[in-house]
């Protein structure tokens, strides 16, 4: 246990030392420590921007898809609306279309139904004429006849 | 045992504790001789191993330092991080000025002074075979004058080295922050003070006597303890090796308590570097407090 000039030289060792890593390992490691520190926070921070963005927009998407459900339900009842109008005017239409056939068939008929009385008429007058003929077998005043066998026709 | 037959148990203590010197003497420079030369005497094994392991954390930190990744650290630079924030808490738990030499002088204590320790668990015989078959037949020198003291802190020098630049330092911040005049009434006026002008001149010298006592024993305890405590660490180390050379009960019982006295140095090693690390950091931080 003698102190000599080791200890002189090792106290320049020492400041050495002390100076190198003063200079070139503390601030570096301290440097890149508190930078990815920063990093964390800022990360951290980031997420929690991100998970109340995430909020808002599940929110948002739910406004929306409840404004949508709402519009739809009003369209499928404005469209059921229209459909029943459509059905009630195009039944309207299929009525009113039907009656103006069947007064028109009606009123064909009617004309069909008096020709053929008038045709009937005529030919029943001329049948009878002749039959009257062929019953009698004797001439006879034809005006005076057919006065009256127009009488007997138009009482048919 | 490898080194000495003829070497009885007192001689292999003393060849174990004595150091590789060289001084300069009227023939010139001289290895071993130094008996005479007092003070101008180097010890270049204890030198040689704090340099080298100086040199190992400047440049492995470095290292880190340099290649510093943000994102994805690696392991070794996840342990170096671990040591400088744990020295870092230390520091600010302690120290609350600005500085910026404390902390790193005080990393630079710690993982030195750690590596230092640790080679108190190299067998105590190994690295002196190792410098004795150099020396014998490199060298081609007599076996018995092959000396080496691996264990940088159980020598004195070394460790008062450390604890009197920290005490350089606690100087030159006391002076710096309270001006010499501050400091010397640092010196004097406490801890005894009166109103009383008369009294108070009285009181001086009795506060310059205990305050420059309390200020001198700083780096002498700071110092003593470090040696000591690794001194006779590896005394012990030196006493259980005779141990394991005494038979088979001996090697047994030596290969034992070996590993039993290496198991607790686990505590010791890093404790010892703590306290003079956190002593530094108390010291320096007294010296920036202004009264």
């Amino acid at each position: 246990m003698n102190v000599n000039l080791t200890l002189i030289i090792n106290m320049i060792f020492f400041a050495a030392f002390v100076f190198f890593c003063m200079k070139f390992v503390w601030p570096h490691i301290m440097a890149a420590i508190e930078e990815r520190q920063n990093k964390i926070a800022e990360g951290l921070a980031a997420s929690e921007r991100s998970q109340k963005d995430l909020e808002l927009a599940q929110e948002k998407a739910a406004e929306i898809l409840r404004e949508a459900k709402g519009q739809s339900a009003e369209l499928v009842d404005s469209a059921k609306k229209r459909h029943t109008e459509i059905v009630d005017s195009a039944k309207d239409d299929a009525r009113a279309e039907a009656d103006k056939i069947k007064s028109g068939a009606q009123a064909e008929i009617e004309q069909e139904v008096n020709r053929a009385r008038e045709q009937l008429r005529s030919k029943v007058a001329t049948l009878a004429v002749a039959g009257a003929e062929k019953v009698i077998e004797r001439n006879i005043d034809e005006a005076a006849n057919n006065d009256m066998f127009d009488k007997l026709v138009k009482d048919l | 045992m490898a080194s000495s037959e003829n070497l009885d148990s007192v001689g292999y203590i003393k060849h174990h504790l004595q150091n590789l010197q060289v001084c300069k003497t009227d023939e010139g420079w001289v290895w071993n001789q130094c008996q005479e030369a007092g003070f101008w005497a180097i010890n270049v094994d204890s030198l040689l191993f704090a340099f080298l392991l100086g040199a190992l954390f400047c440049f492995s930190f470095w290292r880190v330092a340099k290649n510093a990744k943000i994102e994805n650290p690696g392991k070794w630079q996840s342990m170096v991080e671990m040591v400088v924030e744990f020295v870092d808490k230390s520091v600010k738990d302690t120290f609350h000025g600005r500085n910026p030499l404390i902390a790193p002088l005080a990393l630079t204590i710690f993982v030195w002074v750690v590596l230092m320790n640790m080679m108190d668990w190299i067998p105590v015989d190994l690295l002196p075979w190792v410098a004795e078959q150099t020396n014998v037949h490199v060298l081609g020198n007599e076996p018995h004058t092959s000396y080496l003291k691996f264990l940088p802190t159980a020598d004195v020098n070394i460790t008062f080295s450390l604890s009197i630049g920290v005490f350089l330092l606690i100087l030159f911040y006391s002076i710096k922050v309270k001006g010499i005049g501050g400091f010397i009434g640092e010196l004097t006026l406490h801890p005894f003070s009166s109103k009383n002008k008369f009294v108070q001149v009285l009181l001086i010298p009795v506060n310059l006597l205990m305050e420059t006592i309390g200020l001198i024993a700083k780096p002498i305890s700071l110092g003593l303890r470090l040696f000591g405590n690794l001194y006779a660490a590896e005394l012990l180390f030196i006493l259980i090796a005779i141990l394991m050379s005494t038979g088979i009960g001996g090697l047994v019982g030596g290969f034992i308590s070996y590993m039993g006295w290496a198991i607790f140095h686990i505590l010791v090693i890093p404790l010892q570097a703590f306290i003079f690390m956190m002593l530094t950091i108390v010291y320096l931080s007294q010296a920036h407090e202004d009264h």
